[in-house]
């Protein structure tokens, strides 16, 4: 986060702007090489790969490392940059080949989520050979003074870094445009197919494109070095910047990318140079975020497939054609009668510590079945669906805090705030499809999250609210639990309901085929919008619950890995069948649960696996039964 | 033989488009392989070339069996591909579109470079650095089979090259194929126009519903009335 600089009496408001524009374009110079790393591994590969903020995180560390190794100094500096840039492109490049080319054919969300696992992977490495501090940067030798402007003074590096960028986008042109490699790459961004059938090897293409991309981006890391530290929360911290980035300049568009970073930092620059004014108690450089956002929403409603992209025409490999929905067999509602029975009977039986376990796991079934209603049903892919979840649990706790609600009251409060959210979001999410939906359900998670971080006075900032209890008859973790029980039984009900409810039907419809869907008078947008409210209002409650059994709120309810953890939950469940989710749910929640407590290094554990379940099941584990089961047809 | 596929059949996901389909071609000869809209033309050809690979059978192409192999492999082998949809790469210019075709030269075939492919296809020549998205159609088709030629291939698999074009062009692009004739190449043209088989090829092969009806010389396939109006649009 930038702090917010005043523009001081005695500087001339156009000499502080220049200043300040100057400011925004250097910081857009690491922004445009991650975001441009992550275009062109998306152009070729169809990966949008989530570990790009791990490669420009690790480039950042490896750079401050070498260049302590070298001694510093001119060449130690510059030796350390390009080391950790190599560095970087070497880890792509072992990522590439142990992970990705098992997963090229796998359906885009289980390639996400494959490249999630590997963040987590390389944040528990990176604490465990950095430590938890931020490192500060070295400065850059022979780039450490200042160029006077007026009365402004302009450091070098930022000079420096300002014409890097454009260094940089000359020399990829040189590549793509004069070198065989390049050429083969721009044609393998349009048909990988016929390349392959003109007697190219694509795995060295492949795996020379993600060398590429994971060096650009470490470099990004190590280049703004000077200007700030090597950190742990770089990762997750630049990642939405460049999906906007690359978003907004269109995938797979290197020049797109360059101006849509750029367009960044002029909306960064506004927003500082108007830092005195304010809206609604922020102050508009507190919004910073918001705008950027704001703005990558017009640019795709506009042009939905970006500043400089090209109108998606790949189709086919977006996800798994999903069976249709059944209803559940008889034996199956026995067993969960007798589930039923097991969870009423609970609190006499389990200790407390396992009631709240307990409580966790039926809050998150229904947070991960509002999840699957979108996109098991709807057929819409969700990346930030925490959104929903951690508006409900601040929608519940703001009543409790500003109004003293009491629970019973707040506890409304909570699903009015995820469907608000969802409404507003889903209006236009359910514009796009594809990889663009899913970066921009992405990008308005991270706008719910910068508002409650950032917007201090109402939210309580990074601290977020505390003492939201419930009331006192439902004080005692028994009685919460039975009150959770109640609340989620009653929903998953109602959400099942509506599955195979005339509206289920016909959004399941829109979802296996658009068009048809269309033609027979089905507005699928519209049905679309109304299933993201629907969705949204589930993970509320889900997300005000969860405000009671905790006691407070956090940011971190709309964080990004909040909402992984919802995908992994559905996916390990399956798809296609309503209880998917919840098993889902109990296997994840209990999975997470046991690793925090065995080790610091959960993370680890946890990104290994997912990862291996994502190589192990490419097609989900619902598909892999799927095909079993079918396998098993076909010999009989 | 050059090229002996036996038996092959192969699937769209569960769909059976391929059943037992067999066909040959000898050195220096010209194959149509003939059919309706939808018959398995470009799927045979596919599967030929790996794109769709072939669930059962065998593909042997100068002895080499080369069923299960990837695509490229194939290709490198000296099997060129010339797709129905000309899949041009739109955003390459017209070098660089016959620079993805570039492979080493192959000893006993014709090797060839972009000007000796401007010297039969003198429209190319012009534009030699314009976008592939900018050329009409017809220019896209020759450019499609100079950048295949480009891999200086033996045997080239060439799915409809006469679709979609002016009858003016077809003419032309019969010459063309023609003179890579007369270079040595041998050829497989998949064709619903009987019309432009005949000035091109020697022996025809139809296919209808994914499997073979009829397998014969030119001459015989025009003396059997019942097997053309049974399988072609005529
Ligand atoms: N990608 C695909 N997925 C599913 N089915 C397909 C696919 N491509 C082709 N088919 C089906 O396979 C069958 C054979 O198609 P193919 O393209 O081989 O025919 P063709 O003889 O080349 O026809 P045309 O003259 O129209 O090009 C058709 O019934 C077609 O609908
Ligand atoms: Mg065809």
């Amino acid at each position: 986060m930038t702090a917010a600089p005043t523009a001081d009496n005695g500087t001339p408001p156009l000499e502080f702007f220049l200043s300040q524009l100057l400011t925004g374009l250097a910081s857009a110079s690491a922004l445009f090489l991650v975001a441009c790393g992550l275009t062109i591994i998306f152009g070729v590969t169809r990966i949008v790969n989530f570990a790009h903020g791990s490669f420009y995180m690790l480039g950042a560390y490896i750079a401050y490392s070498a260049i302590t190794a070298l001694g510093g100094g001119f060449f130690g500096f510059w030796g350390g940059v390009i080391l950790a840039a190599l560095a970087a492109g070497l880890i792509g490049v072992a990522m590439e080949m142990t992970i990705l080319r098992r997963i090229y054919h796998a359906p885009e969300l289980f390639q996400l989520l494959a490249t999630f696992g590997v963040v987590l992977i390389v944040q528990d490495v990176a604490l465990y050979l950095w430590g938890p501090e931020d490192l500060l940067g070295p400065r850059a030798p022979g780039l450490t003074g200042a160029v006077a402007m007026g009365s402004q003074r302009i450091p070098e590096y930022d000079i420096f870094l300002i014409l890097f960028a454009p260094l940089v986008l000359g020399v990829l042109w040189l590549l793509f445009h004069r070198t065989r490699f390049g050429i083969l790459v721009r044609a393998a961004t349009q048909d990988r197919q016929m390349v392959a059938a003109l007697g190219v090897n694509q795995k060295w293409l492949l795996t020379g494109v993600f060398f590429l991309g994971a060096a650009l981006a470490g470099l990004g890391g190590a280049i703004q070095l000077p200007k700030g530290n090597a950190g742990l929360t770089m990762d997750l911290g630049i990642i939405a910047e460049v999906f906007v980035v690359t978003v907004v300049g269109g995938m797979g568009s290197i020049l797109g990318a360059y101006l849509a970073a750029l367009l960044i930092a002029l909306i960064r620059v506004f927003a500082v140079a108007n830092a005195g004014s304010s809206l609604l108690g922020i102050q508009l450089w507190q919004v910073e975020l918001v705008l950027i956002f704001a703005v990558m929403a017009v640019v795709l409603v506009v042009r939905p497939w970006g500043l400089l992209g090209k109108r998606e025409t790949l189709t086919g490999h977006h996800g798994a054609v999903e069976p249709p929905l059944l209803a559940a067999p008889a034996a199956l509602k026995w067993f969960a009668l007798a589930v039923l029975a097991l969870l009423v009977a609970l609190p006499g039986m389990a200790g407390t510590y396992s009631l709240v376990i307990a409580t966790e796991i039926l809050i998150f079934a229904l947070f991960a079945a509002s999840l699957h209603f979108l996109m098991g049903v709807g057929g819409v892919i969700s990346f930030g669906h925490a959104a929903y979840f951690g508006l409900g649990a601040y929608g519940a706790a703001l009543m409790v805090k500003h109004f003293a609600w009491p629970m019973e009251a707040a506890l409304f409060a909570a699903p009015l705030g995820g469907a608000l959210g969802a409404l507003i979001f889903g209006w236009f999410c359910v514009r796009l499809s594809g990889v663009y939906l899913a970066m921009l359900t992405l990008a308005f998670a991270q706008i719910a999250w910068a508002v409650a971080f950032q917007w201090i006075d109402v939210t309580g900032g990074d601290n977020g609210i505390l003492g939201i209890w419930p009331s006192s008859w439902a004080a005692t973790t028994p009685a919460f639990y039975g009150l959770v029980l109640v609340v989620v039984i009653v929903m998953l009900l109602a959400i099942r309901r509506i599955a195979f409810s005339p509206f289920g039907y016909a959004l399941r419809a829109g979802r296996d085929s658009p068009l048809r869907a269309d033609a027979i008078g089905i507005d699928v947008r519209r049905m679309r919008w109304f299933a993201f409210t629907l969705a949204g209002l589930f993970a509320g409650v889900a997300g005000g619950l969860f405000a009671f059994l905790k006691g407070s709120v956090s940011p971190d309810l709309m964080g990004i890995p909040l909402s992984v953890d919802a995908l992994v939950m559905v996916l390990l469940g399956g798809v296609q069948t309503l209880a998917g989710p919840l098993v889902g749910a109990v296997t994840f929640t209990a999975l997470k649960t046991e690793l925090v407590s065995l080790t610091n290094y959960w993370r680890l554990l946890l990104g290994l696996v997912i990862v291996g379940l994502v190589i192990a099941f490419p097609q989900g584990i619902a598909g892999f039964v799927r095909d079993r089961f079918m396998a098993k047809e076909t010999r009989a | 033989m050059m090229l002996v596929v036996e038996g092959i059949s192969a699937y769209y996901g569960r769909a059976h488009i391929l059943a037992d389909v067999g066909l040959s071609v000898a050195r220096g000869e010209v194959l149509a392989l003939l059919g309706r809209n939808g018959a398995g033309k470009s799927t045979t050809l596919k599967s030929i070339i790996g794109l769709v690979p072939p669930a059962a059978g065998s593909v042997r192409f100068e002895e080499r069996e080369i069923a299960s192999r990837p695509s490229y492999e194939i290709a490198r082998l000296g099997l060129g591909y010339v797709p129905e949809e000309r899949r041009i790469f739109s955003e390459l210019t017209v070098l660089e579109n016959l620079e993805v075709g570039r492979q080493k030269p192959r000893p006993g075939v014709p090797e060839w470079t972009p000007e000796r492919l401007f010297a039969i296809f003198p429209n190319l020549a012009e534009m030699r650095n314009r976008p592939g998205g900018q050329m009409s159609g017809g220019e896209q088709q020759m450019l499609t089979i100079a950048r295949t030629l480009m891999g200086n291939p033996s045997l080239v698999l060439l799915d409809e090259p006469s679709e979609g074009l002016a009858p003016k062009i077809v003419e032309q692009m019969a010459e063309t194929l023609k003179a890579l004739k007369q270079e040595g190449l041998t050829l497989i043209l998949s064709e619903q126009n009987l019309h432009f088989a005949r000035l091109v090829a020697d022996r025809a092969t139809i296919i209808e519903k994914g499997r073979i009806r009829f397998t014969g010389t030119m001459a015989e396939l025009m003396a059997d009335d019942d097997a053309r109006t049974a399988y072609l649009t005529v």
